[in-house]
């Protein structure tokens, strides 16, 4: 058993980044994930596993020095919160273009604009349908508890690498605030300068006199070019399709009805269904631990059985398009959510279940 | 020119006077005739093949004429979004501190859309050497006005002139990052003459032995000509920015060993 450990989820953050092995975070301070650049800086890196940690003078400066970071092969991390997203996405979708591993965790708090500082999940749109301009997609965890915020960042590492894409956490200012038990995974020394020229042959860190230079773009001028790497970008979209998606089904095997939701408003939809069925109401909760892939396949199989499902965001209603997309009219499909920073109440989710899905 | 190429026998070591480096890409530049791009290139890679340092030195190019600049410069290099190169340039120079690190960056994209990433990172004396080329124009989108387009000077946004009052004043960044602690040497050269292009060359050189001595930023200003964007032929356009360039953004030492360069009083 790994080292278990009291924490936030911003802290678990930071700490798993250092555990990952990750060579470079890049940040700059937002409400509610500030704990994590402090957490970083008061572990010193630098001393423990030679990590860079940089407070930027901007999310705009971060995300491109994340840029510049991924392009020389090296890990490298940033987090922040929903206007800094916001302000990150040209970077991202350079870094989906150049196809570019890296780790953005955004600790969601309610919008739009400057919004409120408390815990949202109205960026679910932002995260999976691309963010940024052109075609690109990344995959995006969607960690329910402190114990995936860690988790997912391992995950994120590996999968950014094997995909050489951007990977996007889609926390909120809940579980980034909140502290819970978690078990640390042991740390993976950081990759030495020959490790990573070995294994990175694409990334620009110096080319020696045996192989041509490398280039890191995503710019090709000629649309014959350009349409190439997009079908190579939905080549490799597809490949995370098949292979990527994570989900948690939770007492759906004798459900009639059925919660679909992701994060904290799955933790939510739990005790949700405790409720109801004390009631005597059989409900089940679907949770898509990856919002990108979405668990298309896995929803459709288990909502095609029920005879309701109430998706519940704390958004006026973003996921709950992809459900509907999954299981087209087969079933009733219906919305529930609070926004602005509003977290539902499980008896509030239980009732909303009564009312819109049972009763309506 | 071809009857040249025919001739062989002419082609003996012993009777080269001029070569391009051979960390030149073999492939036709795609800057105008008589641009200063492709003898900035030139310069920054002759100094980097004479310090022996390629295959440690990793660029940065920009968004705009010199987008392309990897294709031509045989060193491996990151194509940044518009205005962030020392973003990029400071998280390589961090994560590689043993490698050289370059920007090559235009006006709009170094000294308007990247200002803060410029300052920042020379601020904080990231130990990289930045190379900003400044014709006071846009030129790969077509002659749009630039921060540091010139009073009264026309372009396809100011097209009766540069005006304070609509459009404010052009900015000299170079005099600006020069006050900043971080910053080791700033210099302006330019390489429309042979003498001049020296110097630009010198003082490359200089920038990459203060990364190598790891004592900050060198900051390299080229003023260069955009004889398309001026719309004038590159004799004109040279004359004109001696005449009128160079009296604004005046050529010289700026800061050197961190200590700013006294003015004479005539200057």
């Amino acid at each position: 058993m790994g080292e278990l450990r009291l924490m936030k989820g911003n802290e678990a953050i930071a700490e798993a980044a250092i555990r990952a092995g990750c060579d470079g975070y890049f940040g700059y301070p937002i409400t509610p994930q500030s704990e994590v650049m402090e957490y970083l800086m008061a572990e010193k890196p630098h001393e423990r596993t030679g990590m860079v940690v940089l407070q930027a003078e901007s999310e705009v400066a971060s995300i491109n020095m994340l840029y510049g970071g991924a392009g020389t092969g090296k890990k490298v991390m940033t987090s922040s919160s929903s206007p800094g997203i916001s302000l990150m996405q040209e970077g991202i979708s350079y870094m989906a273009g150049a196809e570019l591993p890296a780790v953005v965790v955004n600790v969601v708090r309610g919008g739009p604009g400057l919004g409120t500082i408390q815990p949202s999940q109205a960026d679910y749109f932002q995260a999976v349908k691309g963010g940024g301009h052109g075609d690109y997609k990344m995959i995006v965890y969607a960690p329910a508890s402190v114990q995936e915020m860690s988790d997912h960042v391992k995950l994120a590492f590996d999968k950014a690498f094997q995909y050489r894409t951007p990977v996007m956490i889609l926390s909120d200012g809940a579980i980034g605030q909140m502290m819970e038990k978690v078990e640390l995974f042991d740390p993976i020394p950081r990759r030495t300068d020959e490790e990573v020229i070995a294994a990175c042959p694409w990334a620009s860190t110096g080319r020696p006199k045996t192989r041509n230079h490398n280039i890191i773009t995503s710019l090709d001028l000629d649309p014959a070019g350009q349409e190439k790497v997009n079908l190579k970008l939905q080549e490799k979209y597809r490949m995370m399709e098949q292979n990527e998606v994570m989900y948690e089904e939770i007492m759906t095997s004798d459900a009639e009805y059925l919660f679909v939701a992701f994060g904290l408003s799955a933790r939510i939809c739990q005790k949700a269904t405790d409720i109801a069925r004390a009631k005597g109401i059989k409900v089940g909760l679907f949770r898509p631990i990856t919002l990108f892939p979405f668990p298309t396949v896995q929803i459709a199989a288990t909502g095609s059985r029920v005879k309701g499902i109430l998706v519940v965001e704390m958004n006026a209603g973003q996921m709950i398009e992809d459900v509907r997309l999954s299981l087209g009219c087969k079933v009733k499909i219906e919305h529930f959510g609070r926004f602005g920073g509003i977290i539902p109440s499980p008896d509030e989710v239980a009732k909303a279940l009564e009312q819109k899905i049972i009763g309506g | 020119m071809e009857e040249l190429f025919a001739k062989p026998d002419i082609r003996k070591p012993e009777n080269i006077v001029y070569r391009k480096s051979d960390l030149m890409v073999d492939r036709p530049l795609s800057y105008c005739p008589g641009c200063g791009h492709g003898t900035v290139h030139r310069m920054l890679m002759e100094v980097i093949e004479e310090m022996d340092i390629a295959e440690q030195t990793i660029g940065v190019s920009p968004v705009g004429c010199s987008v392309l600049a990897y294709d031509f410069l045989n060193i491996d290099m990151l194509g940044a979004a518009h205005g962030r190169a020392p973003a990029l340039a400071t998280a390589i120079k961090r994560l590689w501190p043993h490698r050289f690190v370059f920007t090559y960056q235009g006006d709009g994209d170094l000294a308007a859309i990247g200002t803060a990433e410029t300052i920042h990172a020379c601020n904080r004396g990231e130990n990289i050497t930045i190379i900003f080329i400044n014709n006071g124009i846009y030129g790969m989108t077509g002659g749009q006005m630039a921060p540091t387009t010139l009073l009264g000077m026309r372009s396809s946004t100011s097209p009766y002139g540069r005006d304070v009052e609509h459009m404010g004043h052009p900015i000299k960044m170079t005099e600006l990052i020069a006050h900043l602690p971080g910053v080791n040497f700033v210099t302006r050269q330019s390489v429309h003459t042979p003498v001049n292009a020296r110097r630009t060359k010198k003082a490359i050189r200089k920038g990459f032995e203060i990364q190598k001595a790891k004592q900050g930023l060198s900051f390299i200003e080229v003023v260069s000509n955009c004889n398309s964007g001026w719309k004038m032929t590159p004799v004109q356009s040279n004359k004109w920015m001696e005449e009128n360039m160079f009296p604004f953004y005046p050529l010289g030492d700026i800061k050197v060993d961190g200590k700013l360069v006294e003015k004479k009083e005539n200057e």
